[in-house]
């Protein structure tokens, strides 16, 4: 089913009498379980772009390629950089704007800017009820009634199904740096990686790579900017090792982008998990994973491991954070499993907004 | 404004009540006696009092868990408090509740530099976070202009913004982790000293909440590195038309100032005759800010002294030390407190889309004419966040009424032109009842039936954010 407008979609699922598969461009299909595809591929389309207003909003479906192109026009980006899960998963399709806010999906700048939830300004969705509900709005700063513009945003469609969404975007930038050190293990590259976001320096990128032995520092702005934080974090980091400097724009955005979609892994088998953890954990439970291959990002507070199978979980313990299996087969549940006082509160949210339990029944159990 | 009749059946246990809150908590904790429930009658929404059944001031989330687990199995009604200085009335107390305030609980659990968080007790104060990491370079962003005096618990209680948002963000996106006691007294623990905490975004969610979701008693908060320095610029200009279109070529051109800050002319005449900062008489003037080291800083204000200077300002003025910058801020620092000086006022907070702001301030002008009332407007131009001061005077019979009316014209124009009720004070008591002016009745649905999850009994809060006869059902169930 892909209905064309939100009236649509509310007389389908208030009509519907089996449980739904809620897809976008279908590329992120993490832990779904089955049931009836529901694609809101058809409804889609820019429907407001303010670039003095730092505003875009769009409608659920529309290709997040869309979006970009119509910001790069006007010099500006979705800041948050979402990743991408095409590579990694062997999908194919064209993500949608929706997708990306239904799973909160950010990328390495997330560690700077924020997350795609802090960029989302508005909502409107359509709940399991088949009610049509809209929260939030299109300006910067709204704290008119509860805040389910958040809720919605990583809830992966398992409260309702997004319509629509506005977000903040944030200008592009003129010039791009990019330091790295070699060799660093992974204890030592975590303190690199810390020191520098600890800087005043404003990094937008921090990741270790142990499979090359390289850390890389980002740093975006205008160009006498990127010039003179290059020097400074330099000087900060010399500490660590011999600091390699580039300024090449086309070689450090595909750097990124391919730390932002995980690509090493993605010509490897096995199960892929991404666990957000305190940073300075990072590389003690780094050791206890005995993964193959591990790529910290967000200056070590994400991880992601590629691993032979088996329940991850389960060799880690008890750790501050959470994993999530994104691709594979370990017979383990695909999200972390929560404390039980917050058990009963999601599924005392799923029980009011879905009460007929139809919308991604199986995800996010 | 009205509040819920006060249930006689609370009324009438009062001695009872208290008692049982006397045996968890030590003695001097539990203010029961009407000389002393005064000091919490209201909060900076002064123009609405009413003392509370008792006051109760715990010393940590177990005796928060004790106090809310009575409440709930005697169906007592409980008002979280932080310092008080909500404007909008957040903490204003129903005479059959207890209110229940964090400000005793005000220690730093936690600092740790190299993951940049800090885990404080909710009763501090939001300057005296920034105060516990600054002396190693760190600050903590969210600052509210209340910060010197206002508690973690009601920051995010209300979401609250502050000046420096356009860059950092507000609350929400600084909170990393939460604990909280639900009315029931059980303890949860959501997120963490790491990023985007697991399953739905219950801390997106309990941000924001007002105190009716449950009540949080400990918060991981984010902490970052100061900039090496910060600059502002001055600028005047003949129309507040010209004015937004400067704003809008500044954002445009990819520059992202920490603030932008308007002031209009009744604001800035009254400014003038309180601090004496030096503006210029005229229509719109216009504070930037810009961060970084020198080098960038000089970069960035000289782009926007260029996009400043093509729309024929009547003043433009670089600060060239710190002396001077601090004369740029002085009248806007001062401004809420220069037109108190003039007479009572209301400050509203509604969020319009930046490109709407000369029609909605013309407009703004033609009502204050309209209603005979005096209004000054200074607020956070890159975000849209209004905040006109309406003056009336309050020993004056039908003037606060006039003025709430007159505020409630200037909010419903808001969300007319796209905007919203409120950007970062909360609704509290003061919005409530024009929440179905920005919500349709299945919107508020939703939102209540959040609350039903959280608190079945509908007793924490409960008389705030949605209109009394939205809510009534529930409450009265």
């Amino acid at each position: 089913m892909t209905p064309e407008t939100e009236e649509e979609l509310a007389e389908v699922i208030a009509s519907t009498k089996e449980p739904l598969r809620i897809t976008g461009g279908g590329t992120r299909p993490i832990g779904q379980s089955d049931g009836t595809p529901l694609s809101t591929a058809k409804m889609k389309g820019i429907t407001l772009y303010e670039p003095g207003a730092l505003t875009i909003v769009a409608k659920a479906g529309t290709p997040v390629a869309d979006i970009e192109e119509a910001l790069a026009k006007e010099n500006q980006r979705l800041a948050f950089e979402p990743m991408d899960h095409r590579p990694l998963l062997g999908t194919k399709g064209k993500p949608t704007i929706g997708g990306v806010v239904a799973a909160n999906v950010s990328g390495p700048r997330r560690i700077s800017v924020g997350a795609c939830r802090d960029f989302m300004l508005g909502v409107r969705l359509v709940d399991g009820n088949g009610s049509i509900i809209k929260n939030g709005g299109r300006v910067m700063k709204n704290v008119t009634g509860y805040d389910l513009v958040k809720l919605m945003s990583g809830a992966y469609g398992t409260l309702g199904v997004l319509t629509e969404v506005s977000l903040k975007v944030l200008p592009d930038v003129a010039a791009y740096g990019m330091l790295t050190l070699d060799g660093l293990d992974d204890a030592t590259a975590v303190a690199a990686m810390s020191a520098a976001l600890s800087s005043p320096y404003e990094v937008t990128g921090v990741a270790h790579d142990p499979q090359t032995g390289k850390t890389m520092f980002r740093l975006e702005g205008f160009e006498a900017s990127v010039t003179y934080r290059a020097d400074a974090l330099t000087k900060h980091l010399a500490k660590f090792g011999t600091v390699a400097a580039t300024f090449d724009a086309k070689s450090i955005k595909a750097t990124w982008a391919a730390i932002r979609d995980v690509t090493s892994f993605a010509a490897e088998d096995g199960d892929v998990w991404r666990l957000s953890v305190k940073p300075s954990d990072a590389p003690g439970l780094v050791t206890k994973l005995g993964a193959r291959a591990v790529q910290y990002d967000w200056g070590g507070g994400l991880i992601w491991a590629l691993t032979d199978g088996g329940d991850l979980r389960a060799k880690l313990g008890d750790f501050a954070g959470h994993a999530t299996l994104i691709r594979g087969t370990a017979n383990a549940p695909v999200f972390q499993p929560e404390p039980a006082p917050l058990a009963a509160i999601t599924a005392g949210l799923r029980a009011k907004f879905d009460p007929r339990g139809i919308l991604n029944p199986g995800m996010m159990t | 404004m009205e509040m819920p009749v006060p249930s006689q059946s609370v009324l009438s246990r009062k001695d009872y009540i208290v008692e049982r809150l006397r045996a968890v908590l030590p003695t001097e904790a539990v203010i029961s006696d009407a000389s002393e429930t005064r000091a919490y009658e209201c909060d900076a929404l002064t123009a609405y009092k009413c003392p509370p059944l008792c006051a109760v001031l715990p010393s940590s989330t177990a005796e928060v868990s004790a106090v809310l687990k009575i409440c709930h199995e005697l169906d007592v009604p409980v008002v979280p408090r932080g310092s008080g200085t909500s404007l909008a009335g957040g903490a204003l107390p129903t005479a059959d509740s207890v209110i229940l305030g964090v400000a005793k609980m005000n220690q730093v659990i936690e600092t740790n530099y190299d993951d940049r968080y800090i885990k404080v007790q909710t009763g501090r104060t939001n300057l005296s976070v920034t105060g516990a990491v600054e002396t190693n370079g760190f600050f903590y962003a969210p600052d509210p202009s209340s910060q010197l005096a206002c508690a973690i618990a009601g920051n995010i209680a209300m979401n609250s913004g502050g000046a420096h948002c356009l860059k950092y963000g507000v609350t929400t996106n600084n909170l990393m982790g939460v604990t909280m006691v639900m009315m029931d007294g059980t303890v949860v623990e959501i997120g963490g000293a790491y990023l985007d905490a697991g399953g739905l975004d219950l801390l997106g969610l309990i941000c924001g909440s007002e105190g009716q979701l449950g009540v949080v008693t400990e918060a991981t908060l984010r902490i970052l590195h100061k900039p090496e320095g910060a600059r502002p610029v001055l600028m005047g200009y003949d129309s507040s038309e010209v004015a937004g279109q400067v704003v809008t070529d500044i954002i445009k051109a990819g520059v992202l100032p920490v603030a932008i800050e308007f002031m209009d002319r009744p604001c800035i005449e009254a400014t003038e005759a309180f601090a004496k900062a030096g503006y210029p008489m005229c229509e719109a003037l216009l504070i930037v800010e810009v961060e970084g080291s020198e080098a960038e800083i000089d970069y960035q204000l000289d782009l926007i002294m260029k996009i400043a200077a093509s729309h024929d300002p009547v003043e433009l003025r670089q600060a060239q030390d710190a002396d001077e910058a601090g004369r740029i801020w002085l009248g806007r620092k001062s401004a809420f407190g220069a037109m108190g000086q003039i007479n009572d006022y209301m400050c509203l907070d509604g969020t319009i889309p930046v490109s709407s702001l000369p029609f909605v301030l013309k407009r703004i002008g033609e009502m204050s004419k309209e209603f005979g009332l005096d209004v000054g407007n200074v607020f956070h131009a890159g975000d849209g966040n209004m905040h006109p001061l309406i003056l009336f005077d309050a020993n004056k019979p039908g003037d606060l009424e006039l003025c709430e009316e007159f505020g409630a014209e200037i909010l419903k124009l808001c969300v007319e032109v796209g905007g919203c009720l409120t950007g970062e004070h909360g609704v509290g008591i003061e919005k409530r009842d024009l929440m179905h002016v920005q919500y349709d009745p299945a919107d508020l649905e939703a939102q209540m039936a959040i609350k039903d999850v959280f608190d079945p009994k509908w007793l924490l809060n409960a008389a705030k954010v949605f209109p009394l006869d939205t809510s009534e059902t529930r409450r009265a169930a």
